[in-house]
């Protein structure tokens, strides 16, 4: 339905898109992710027309926008805009039947109302009829606006920024009405900056970056740490909703890399806190042994670090604690949290350090920052000589 | 109840509403004639064109004496009541041209007012915010001060001032293809400026006929005509109903030009259509009139309160409307014992009552 073909666009000496590659099809709800400024709203603004890309091509059903008339670009994609705010006085009705505007001739003076009611049922704004935009919530004139853009009647939709500025439940209609009308058949294509609304409710995401899309494919592929780390410019963590089952994404700062590796033995919440201490702290942290299904091994896989497991309520074989050891000697520090086990292996075991706290609220970041550092200096010790 | 069902009730309102104000005004004056009298005297006055032959008339370039045919009507009255030859004389020759001249420049000004309104979505532009009325003004002064240096007359060395200027204003503020409507706004304000010092340079230039052209600037309607009525009720007309087609477009245009965009609205040419049809508009009356101010602003203005946004009823309700706010004010103005231009009535009687709007409803209640 939608395919963006190398496009490029320029604000004079400023280029914003630079070769974007996208196709939206029919029945598909695709989310469109990138950092503040990266062009999204350009690249939607490139798609209905109201920008004219400088390269590239952008194809409606496979004829070029720039070859259909406004109109008929209008009767195949509809446009749901970010800025709300209308400064008139029409009442929500007489906004959803400009929507109709494609369809009629300049002779018509009144719209053909059984769209435009259809629309507003469908978008839950049929009490709002007579009501004036201007004094509908965000909420509602956002779902008024998507009305507008239901009685358009476009194989296409446009969506940019649809949840900006609403209250969570709102951002969850909005966002349900969009993967509804996709199922029924619409290309949907949204701006959204929200990642973890994008994941749960896009088939797709597409990440613009750098005037590119520099990632496209399920949302568990496109929020990948290290890509979200280069694109937004911070550290992210990538957890799973345990109730959605979607991947959320929470940034984190984390400081620069010590360049340092330390084993955590240990398990349970401490462990885990520690961990992501360690983490936040800039070194490179492993665990294990621990129980599959331990709070310190989610922790470790969110934080894309080593862990090595056992099955729950059993001793580990040797071949677990071989593993578990080679990260342990791999390191240049061993946190041993709480007397955890250490797994003994050939090699030479780093310095240990052995950190006792209650629970994961005593986990204090200066005392795990110095057992650390305390046990580099320990290690280095030897290697003076 | 749709936009044509409201459309139509407000408009039959304000005709009856301007029925009433023209038959008053009618029987007002040095004389005053008895209403019934003007009644059928106006009735007797209502004729339709039957015939349509070409007159040819010359038109003086300096020295040249041009020949230019004209179209000419031959009409037929509708009525023929008996009424007494004094009162059929002052209200057909006197009155009656008046009156009805200033139902049109007043029809006129307030459509064109709304659609600028609308167009810049900006309630108090007015229909001359692109120039049009300090075009008219140069090419009004000029033949009053320099009358040897201009060739035509007086209304068509306006009307050429404002069309010329209203153009100009647009290819300054068009580049590739697009008018930003900011752009417009200030080189309309530029343009202005520049010609208030053009006019102003005029006037000192003037000598004697200073009075005629403060007189001229000032808007106004005496010695009205029947053949002024007759050069602007088409093109008033014409542009009203013209303009009814492209309401819809104008609603649109309020949501932003993006979103117009987006809803399949040639913006850009919807621009260039709505500008010509609204300066030509205003062209016209400021030519017969002069500068009228406010009727442009306040009309559209307190119609819009009284009626909406919307277009489809907001053009054709401010178009009776003006009619009716002109012939009302023009009727005061020649009221007075020494007779006012009316753009001093329309200016103070508006101003006033435009202010007590602001400050009674909030001024984005547009």
């Amino acid at each position: 339905m939608i395919d963006v073909d190398d496009v490029a666009v320029a604000f004079g000496d400023v280029g914003v898109l630079e070769g974007v590659d996208l196709a939206v099809d029919r029945g598909e709800f695709v989310g469109l992710v990138g950092p503040n400024g990266a062009g999204k709203t350009t690249l939607l603004r490139s798609i209905n027309g109201v920008v004219d890309a400088d390269a590239g091509s952008v194809r409606l059903d496979g004829d070029p926008v720039t070859g259909l008339g406004t109109r008929a670009v209008s009767r195949r994609v509809a446009t749901v805009p970010q800025d709300t705010h209308l400064g008139f006085a029409f009442s929500a009705e007489a906004v959803v039947e400009m929507g109709r505007t494609p369809h009629r001739s300049r002779l018509e003076w009144t719209a053909d109302s059984e769209p435009v009611a259809e629309a507003m049922a469908r978008t839950e704004t049929s009490h709002l009829a007579d009501r004036a935009v201007d004094d509908l919530s965000g909420g509602e004139r956002q779902r008024v606006l998507v009305a507008r853009a239901l009685a358009q009647d476009a194989p296409a939709l446009l969506l940019d920024e649809p949840t900006a500025s609403l209250d969570i439940n709102h951002q969850v209609r909005v966002l349900d009405l969009a993967r509804d009308l996709a199922a029924d058949g619409h290309a949907v294509l949204a701006a959204i900056h929200d990642l973890d609304l994008a994941a749960r409710f896009c088939d797709r995401l597409a990440m613009l970056h750098d005037g590119v899309i520099a990632a496209a494919g399920t949302p568990e592929a496109v929020l990948e740490s290290e890509r979200l780390a280069e694109a937004f410019g911070t550290e992210t963590v990538l957890q799973t909703n345990p109730v959605t089952g979607a991947p959320t994404v929470s940034a984190v700062d984390r400081e620069e890399s010590r360049g340092a590796a330390v084993h955590v033995a240990g398990h349970g919440e401490v462990a885990a806190r520690v961990l992501g201490v360690l983490w936040q702290a800039g070194f490179d942290a492993s665990v294990g042994v621990v129980p599959a299904g331990d709070v310190a091994a989610s922790a470790a896989r969110r934080l894309a670090q080593p862990v090595v497991t056992t099955e729950a309520f059993s001793a580990p074989d040797s071949a677990t604690v071989d593993r578990a050891a080679a990260h342990l000697e791999a390191a240049d520090v061993c946190l041993r949290v709480n007397d955890g086990p250490l797994p003994v292996g050939d090699g030479v075991r780093p310095p240990v350090v052995d950190v006792a706290v209650e629970d994961r609220d005593a986990v204090s970041r200066s005392d795990v920052v110095e057992a650390v550092v305390a046990g580099l200096e320990r290690r280095q010790v030897p290697a003076d000589d | 109840m749709g936009a044509t069902g409201r459309a139509a009730r407000w408009v039959l309102g304000l005709t009856a509403a301007l029925v009433a104000v023209v038959l008053a005004s009618a029987s007002v004056g040095p004389v005053s004639l008895p209403l019934a009298d003007v009644a059928l005297a106006t009735l007797n006055a209502v004729a339709l064109p039957t015939s349509v032959g070409l007159a040819v008339d010359s038109l003086d370039l300096w020295v040249l004496s041009v020949p230019v045919p004209l179209p000419e009507f031959g009409y037929t009255s509708l009525f023929d009541f008996a009424v007494p030859a004094t009162a059929e004389s002052i209200v057909r020759t006197l009155r009656l041209p008046r009156i009805a001249l200033a139902a049109v420049v007043g029809l006129a000004l307030a459509t064109a007012g709304a659609v600028m309104q609308g167009f810049f979505r900006n309630p108090m532009a007015d229909p001359s915010i692109i120039g049009v009325s300090t075009g008219a003004a140069v090419g009004a002064v000029a033949t009053i001060a320099l009358p040897l240096a201009v060739p035509f007359g007086l209304h068509a060395a306006a009307f050429v001032g404002a069309v010329v200027t209203a153009f100009a204003v647009y290819l300054l503020a068009t580049e590739d293809g697009r008018t930003p409507v900011a752009t417009l706004l200030l080189a309309g304000v530029a343009v202005q400026t520049f010609l208030g010092a053009v006019v102003s340079y005029l006037l000192i230039n003037s000598g004697e006929s200073l009075e005629q052209a403060m007189y001229w600037l000032m808007g106004r309607l005496h010695n009205a005509r029947w053949s002024e009525v007759e050069a602007t009720l088409p093109l008033a007309v014409l542009g009203v109903g013209f303009l009814l087609f492209y309401a819809r477009d104008l609603n649109v245009m309020l949501l932003g030009e993006e979103d117009a965009r987006s809803l399949g609205i040639p913006v850009e040419r919807s621009k260039r259509v709505l500008l010509a049809v609204a300066s030509v508009m205003t062209a016209a009356a400021v030519a017969v009139a002069g500068v009228i101010g406010f009727v442009g602003l306040i009309v559209p203005h307190v119609m819009r309160l009284l009626v909406g946004p919307d277009h489809r009823v907001l053009l054709p309700t401010s178009a009776v409307a003006g009619a009716t706010f002109l012939v009302l004010a023009d009727t005061v103005a020649r009221s007075f014992a020494a007779e006012l231009p009316v753009g001093i009535v329309t200016a103070a009687v508006g101003a006033p009552f435009f202010l007590l709007l602001l400050r009674r409803r909030e001024v984005h209640a547009l």
